[in-house]
């Protein structure tokens, strides 16, 4: 029984995070855009709102989605109205604590790889006729694709490692909810500690993986450059 | 000056009274880790304990099971007021408690609690009801009023009925939260949570007969660190003693010693 909980909870973990990460990157990719090309004066103030999820601890950030999806919380009513129902005790909830939570891990790389860029390809872009979102697909894009690398793996990443937001919207439910983090808090708090020994290992082990991996392959490709 | 001359005097009062207030025996601070089903009364514990002895309390509320983790890992705590019996007698068993300084301070009563007034009825016949989506309980293998609310569904004959329906809180306290805030429509929670002066502060309650579940019996515990500490062995005669048991009484809890 014990090791079904655990491949639930692995399994799970694994679908968050792939599944967060994707949305991340959708999302990330045109607030970084827009963030390192515009003159706005709202620039200040959005890059400040999408940094905020790094400085808020994860369950005080928990805490407000929790109120905020419940039936009378502003999301809530928003999902409701559009027959999605209420999504704390979700996956899907998961998921959209989760891309919240790993924004800014996910907004400044692909950020910095745009301004790294300049203006100029895009400029020349424009100049051999191309339209502005098809340079952005075939100029841009591309260039960023360190940039989009290191988010999708930060998001990643911090999507397996999370914790305190799953904690409070999660409602620790098998297959659905309880993801490894907290599966080994639930094994710690009911002193099954070698069960908790064995996990705790197992995401180190697979989080050192990942991180050498992506690092590898950057250099190599770094030098292919 | 005239500032300045203020502070002294205000300095030199404050240092005066601190003189009066001091009593024969010297003041001590004592740090209790407490169980979150009983942070509640613990507020109104404090300041009548302190105000009556002159010592200090430091308080840190958590689960039960995490408290007693972090005690076994030399958290320094001095008292443990727990949520159940069977983890003060593991600290005793590991030497971590002080033999002899162990009691029952209150039983809980368990209760199935709504935010919405007209939702529980007297009987829980809501439980068999489709008028809610989810059903808040603390983890059964962390709380011991988890535990109970396993036991009353079963009691009930309803656990394989509502259990895709259950949404489990970490402790007492978030399970209150989920409950709360409407994300869960019902939860069983501690009396304590949502009694106050001998009221329920909102919503609509069914209390779980007693019988339905096995008693929910809170233990403190004194442990090796606050051994010679006057402070921690105060809060616990304090505990037993008439005031404090009207406190929590009005929070809901029981005294089976006393064989009502």
């Amino acid at each position: 029984m014990s090791d079904g909980a655990v491949l639930d909870a692995v399994w799970l973990t694994l679908k968050l995070a792939t599944v967060s990460t994707l949305i991340l990157l959708l999302v990330a990719t045109p607030i970084a855009w827009w963030l390192a090309c515009t003159r706005s004066r709202l620039r200040a103030s959005v890059a400040a709102l999408v940094t905020l999820p790094l400085v808020l601890p994860p369950t005080v950030l928990g805490f407000y989605l929790l109120v905020a999806l419940g039936p009378e919380g502003p999301l809530g009513r928003l999902t409701q109205a559009l027959g999605l129902g209420v999504l704390s005790f979700t996956f899907a909830g998961l998921v959209l604590g989760s891309v919240i939570f790993s924004l800014p891990f996910a907004v400044q790389p692909i950020q910095r790889a745009f301004e790294s860029m300049g203006a100029r390809p895009m400029e020349v872009a424009a100049t051999l006729g191309a339209r502005p979102l098809d340079a952005f697909f075939s100029v841009a894009l591309p260039y960023a694709r360190p940039g989009l690398m290191t988010a999708g793996v930060l998001g990643f990443s911090h999507t397996v490692g999370e914790f305190g937001v799953v904690l409070m919207i999660g409602g620790n439910i098998p297959g659905e909810t309880r993801v490894i983090s907290t599966q080994i808090y639930g094994y710690v708090e009911a002193m099954q500690y070698n069960e908790a020994h064995w996990l705790a290992a197992l995401m180190v082990v697979f989080s050192f993986a990942v991180l050498f991996l992506v690092s590898s392959i950057r250099s190599r490709a770094g030098r292919l450059l | 000056m005239r500032r300045r001359l203020q502070h002294v005097l205000i300095c030199g009062l404050w240092l005066a009274m601190l003189a009066v207030r001091a009593p024969a025996m010297p003041a001590a601070e004592a740090r209790i880790a407490v169980a979150a089903n009983f942070a509640g009364p613990m507020q109104r514990l404090v300041p009548l304990f302190e105000s009556a002895t002159g010592h200090r309390l430091l308080v840190a509320v958590g689960s039960t099971g995490a408290l007693h983790a972090q005690i076994r890992h030399g958290a320094p705590f001095d008292v443990f007021l727990a949520g159940d019996t069977t983890t003060p007698a593991m600290l005793r068993a590991a030497g971590v408690g002080v033999e002899g300084y162990s009691f029952t301070y209150a039983t809980g009563r368990l209760v199935l609690w709504s935010g919405d007034p007209r939702l529980v009825d007297g009987e829980g016949a809501v439980l068999r009801s489709r008028e809610w989506r989810r059903l808040a309980i603390a983890n059964p293998a962390l709380a011991p009023y988890g535990k109970a609310a396993i036991e009353t569904l079963g009691h009930l004959g309803l656990i394989e009925q509502v259990r895709s329906r259950l949404v489990q809180g970490e402790n007492i306290a978030q399970t209150l939260q989920f409950v709360a805030s409407g994300n869960a429509q019902l939860g069983f929670v501690a009396l304590s949570q949502v009694m106050q002066d001998g009221r329920m502060t909102a919503g609509s309650m069914w209390r779980v007969p007693r019988e339905w579940h096995a008693a929910i019996a809170q233990d403190a515990l004194l442990l090796q660190r606050g051994r010679d500490n006057p402070a921690a062995v105060a809060f616990l005669e304090f505990l037993r003693g008439a005031r404090a048991r009207e406190v929590m009484q009005r929070f809901g809890y029981e005294f089976p010693a006393e064989g009502s």
